[in-house]
């Protein structure tokens, strides 16, 4: 099995903190805005984007959840394996506020789609944007495209990234490996 | 991934305790969806669910309809008394008549013990025991082990006592087996008239004295008198039933620690238990009804994934 590294350590550290700064050009204090992290992977990143805003940006009041989607799948009793749910954490208000999805990695575009539709549970917000730290580039199955990305990437099909979070992966790293 | 071993719910005897972990897991999923502004989700768009009643019901009945609907689930219902089985129709002719509709899955409750594992075997779709005879009724002890877990953080190592009419409940039988699959100590409570003659072979204590019962236990589960199911006189009046085996305040002030009361529904209040009891804040009642949506939510969802396209 090949292993490409598309992005080291230092590397995912730089990316961190320029999708920080995209988010605060666009966001200022992030008064009116709340970070959604995408389970069950995307949640790492978030946690980390919140971390590096909070701390290296002495921005406060990060408003931060973490979003199931396995509910809102549309391949439920297609695939051989069952679909296994995660937690939700959304203990605040989205009605009115922009939304912010967060994502390891944007492949198809079908995680997002359910992620579009399992946020309206939560009210209506005023708009929703996409970040993801790796886009891979003409694989989607949907008109979505990220709003923020760390690294754009071609890949073919039986190819899949890895993403790796040194809090239970001992790395902060980014593969490309064959299946 | 894990999946449930079973393509059926008929009883908590057909499960392993990884089952029952699974259905809980996904209980607290569902138990967070059911709290959002919205509580829908679109997971069985593609299924349709016939709840076949052919016993009265209220709470089941509407719990797993509400379950049904939350799941975005097509739903039909059908109920005995207003149906064909009265003009002589038997039971495999009338659900093949509702399954040639293209119906997925069907939720049962009959008086006949063992008629969902009869329909199991003739019957190709997802059969649920929501009650037969005095048999099982797997979700109540489902619900009832979610509570408890919920309350308590777990439900091993815990005592648990059933107390009332044993011998004509599915509630007792269900929730034996589903407490000590997960470890707790079980022990029964009743009149000897209502305590089943071989019930010690299941491996629980028996307790005729209802003070003792409560003093061992951590928590109380009330049964209600099945006067439906009697077609004899199992005890002198319901006065003399109140006396021996009703909670009231006065007796749960006496024990020495908070124990908590559940009761599955109807309660026939002033009988098994006064009013001050279920409603007071030692009573988890209505959490029982609450989580009996999230409960029934997780075991179609997880049966539903098991169903072929």
């Amino acid at each position: 099995m090949s292993h490409k590294v598309l992005l080291n350590s230092k590397e995912v550290n730089i990316t961190l903190h320029r999708l920080a700064c995209q988010l605060i050009e666009n966001h200022d204090d992030f008064s009116e805005t709340v970070l959604i992290g995408i389970q069950p992977r995307g949640k790492f990143l978030a946690n980390r984007l919140a971390q590096v805003l909070t701390e290296d940006y002495k921005i406060k009041n990060i408003q931060l959840g973490h979003l199931d989607i396995t509910f809102f799948r549309d391949d439920f009793r297609r695939g051989d394996k069952p679909l296994e749910a995660n937690t939700t954490k959304i203990d605040f208000i989205v009605e009115d506020k922009n939304v912010v999805f967060i994502d390891d990695v944007l492949y198809t575009g079908r995680s997002i789609r359910s992620a579009l539709t399992a946020i309206q549970s939560f009210g209506r917000p005023k708009d929703i944007e996409l970040l993801t730290l790796i886009d891979r580039r003409f694989s989607r199955h949907l008109p979505i495209q990220p709003n923020y990305r760390g690294r754009q990437v071609d890949a073919i099909d039986n190819q899949k990234v890895i993403v790796k979070w040194v809090e239970n992966e001992e790395e902060d790293a980014v593969y490309l490996v064959d299946k | 991934m894990s999946e449930l071993s079973v393509n059926h719910l008929l009883g908590i005897k057909y499960l392993t305790k990884q089952d029952i972990d699974l259905i809980f897991e996904t209980a607290d999923q569902f138990k967070e969806v059911i709290n959002r502004p919205i509580k829908k989700v679109p997971s069985l768009r593609d299924i349709t669910i016939a709840n076949l009643f052919f016993e009265n019901s209220t709470r089941t009945k509407l719990s797993f309809e509400l379950a049904e609907k939350r799941l975005s689930a097509d739903v039909i219902n059908f109920s005995a008394s207003q149906s064909s089985v009265k003009k002589g129709e038997t039971l495999i002719d009338t659900v093949n008549n509702i399954l040639s509709m293209k119906v997925d899955m069907v939720v049962m409750r009959h008086p006949n013990p063992g008629a969902g594992v009869f329909l199991s075997k003739h019957v190709n779709a997802s059969i649920i025991n929501a009650g037969d005879g005095a048999h099982e009724h797997p979700t109540q002890a489902l619900l009832d082990s979610y509570s408890i877990r919920e309350k308590l953080g777990s439900v091993k190592g815990k005592n648990v006592v059933i107390v009332g009419d044993i011998l004509h409940s599915r509630v007792a039988l269900s929730n034996i087996y589903a407490l000590q699959l997960q470890g707790a100590h079980v022990m029964v409570c009743g009149p000897k008239t209502l305590l089943p003659k071989y019930i010690k072979d299941l491996g629980v204590k028996v307790e005729t004295n209802l003070k003792k019962a409560l003093e061992w236990c951590d928590v109380a589960n009330m049964l209600r008198v099945q006067n439906e199911r009697m077609d004899i006189s199992y005890f002198p009046s319901t006065r003399e039933y109140t006396q021996q085996f009703g909670v009231n305040k006065e007796l749960l002030d006496s024990l020495n620690k908070e124990i908590v009361i559940m009761h599955p529904g109807p309660i026939n209040r002033g009988v098994e238990i006064t009013s001050d009891v279920a409603d007071s804040k030692q009573a988890i009642i209505l959490n029982q009804v609450e989580n009996g949506v999230a409960v029934r939510m997780a075991v179609i969802y997880l049966l539903a994934s098991k169903i072929k396209q």
